[in-house]
């Protein structure tokens, strides 16, 4: 039998197309979280019960709460992208799946930009197309609001990326849930200042340009980095 | 060679390059504790090795060194003559690893399980009606997974085997869980992958009817210091 040549060992051609396997591990990831993701809706929930605590807690003065507009709907968007964070490798990690996708043909990093894409379709998107009525609940000049989704459409994606990093490094920490957003937070600020940034110079009269650029900066920036380093992470928690 | 572990593999390094797959010197070491040192050896296609040994003495670790998660502390895997680490895409691509976790999603059903897993695998679609008939799991095909007991759910891990060869089988306690008729489907199972000229590692602590070419006994590790 020794001298038998194997027949099963993958020809060099056959590797099967990454794009699909992209697609599987994205169409997945966003079957589970609509299936019985509670996280997802419990961001989202988040997102609106926040924003509207708001006008309770600073009282009926419409010049006050059109002024800080821009910046509660940007904390509390992030605060509530924070949410869904921990489980985002967590159940793969427990479940064992985490090995079998570390073990797919697909490159760890395209897996964790397939997971990330699920995720921010699932929490990233309805806080972008929230955030306008909320802003005008707010008082919020309507002239901000297509800067205010420009800039959520650019920065949220940057809070998935950027946060998976931290998801990852947390996989098998006894006290993961509490240590991510120390670990993240900081990292959050500059998307945070340039996002709310924008929004007040458009309702000032002046071109958000800039401050989107930055943005749009920061996004690539940690479309290029973050998924290389959160499939570093996730590799070294397997070992 | 110097092994601390009684192996019956062959200790000719220079019949290494022949051999399909072949470990020489190998370390493992899990935070201040050596698991294993000066562990090798060497298996053709259609071999089986058994790894045995008491808990806590490494055969998880040696399996998962074994499927390139994870670097070594000291020696060389190769596949071929060519070290693991070298084409690491192209050893994922021939190997299947089945930990002691099964990897199945409660959410989803267990047709839909095993249809991501050949995704993942880039398997064609219609195989995985036909690896759920292999161990017998037509019947609950459309049953969300979380209604399944441990031994369907490992069943179901097992079929993953299924979906394409492979040309290395990496198994921990696959039998875990598994009922009398499931074993056997499991031993048909390694059965036909050898066949084919598979190589399969298995790590058992019953030791079933798998006529092993080789044994590796590990010895329980040293005390942590």
């Amino acid at each position: 039998m020794s001298s038998q040549p194997m027949p099963i060992e993958p020809a060099a051609g056959a590797e099967p197309s990454t794009a699909r396997i992209f697609l599987a591990v994205l169409t997945r990831d966003l079957r589970l979280i609509l299936r019985h993701g509670s996280e997802a809706a419990t961001a989202i929930a988040f997102f609106l019960l926040a924003t509207l605590l708001f006008p309770f807690g600073l009282g009926p003065e419409p010049d006050l709460l059109a002024r800080i507009a821009a910046g509660i709907l940007w904390v509390v968007a992030l605060l509530a992208s924070l949410i869904a964070l921990d489980r985002l490798f967590a159940e793969d990690f427990q479940d064992g799946s985490l090995e079998q996708l570390a073990l797919a043909p697909l490159p760890l990093p395209l897996v964790v930009l397939a997971k990330l894409g699920a995720h921010w379709l699932a929490t990233g998107l309805p806080l972008v197309i929230l955030a306008p009525p909320l802003a005008l609940m707010l008082h919020m000049d309507p002239a901000g609001l297509p800067v205010l989704t420009a800039s959520l459409l650019l920065g949220t994606p940057c809070l998935s990326l950027i946060g998976a990093v931290g998801a990852a490094l947390v996989l098998g920490a006894r006290r993961g849930a509490l240590l991510l957003p120390l670990l993240i937070l900081p990292l959050y600020i500059p998307v945070l200042i340039f996002g709310t940034a924008a929004i007040d110079a458009s309702l000032a009269g002046l071109s958000a340009a800039p401050h989107l650029q930055l943005l749009g900066a920061i996004l690539l920036i940690s479309l290029g980095v973050g998924p290389f380093a959160a499939a570093a992470a996730a590799k070294q928690s397997l070992v | 060679m110097h092994s601390s572990l009684p192996s019956r593999a062959d200790p000719a390094p220079e019949a290494g390059l022949r051999q399909a797959f072949l470990v020489e010197d190998l370390a493992c070491q899990r935070g201040d504790r050596l698991l294993f040192e000066g562990l090798g050896f060497a298996l053709d296609p259609g071999q089986l090795l058994l790894l045995t040994g008491p808990n806590g003495s490494g055969k998880s670790s040696l399996l998962r060194l074994l499927a390139g998660l994870g670097t070594p502390a000291a020696g060389r895997i190769r596949w071929r003559g060519r070290a693991i680490d070298e084409d690491a895409p192209a050893h994922r691509q021939r190997l299947r690893f089945l930990t002691h976790l099964d990897g199945v999603k409660p959410a989803l059903t267990v047709i839909e399980n095993l249809r991501f897993w050949s995704a993942l695998m880039g398997a064609p679609a219609p195989r995985a009606r036909s690896a759920l008939a292999a161990f017998d799991l037509e019947r609950i095909a459309d049953l969300p997974a979380r209604f399944l007991s441990a031994g369907q759910r490992r069943r179901l891990a097992l079929s993953r085997l299924m979906l394409m060869p492979a040309a290395l089988w990496l198994l921990d306690e696959p039998s875990t869980s598994l009922d009398g008729e499931g074993t056997e489907r499991l031993l048909a199972a390694i059965t036909a992958h050898r066949g084919q000229g598979g190589i399969a590692v298995i790590a058992t602590h019953d030791r079933l009817a798998l006529l092993p070419s080789q044994e590796l006994r590990l010895a329980a590790g040293e005390p942590a210091r």
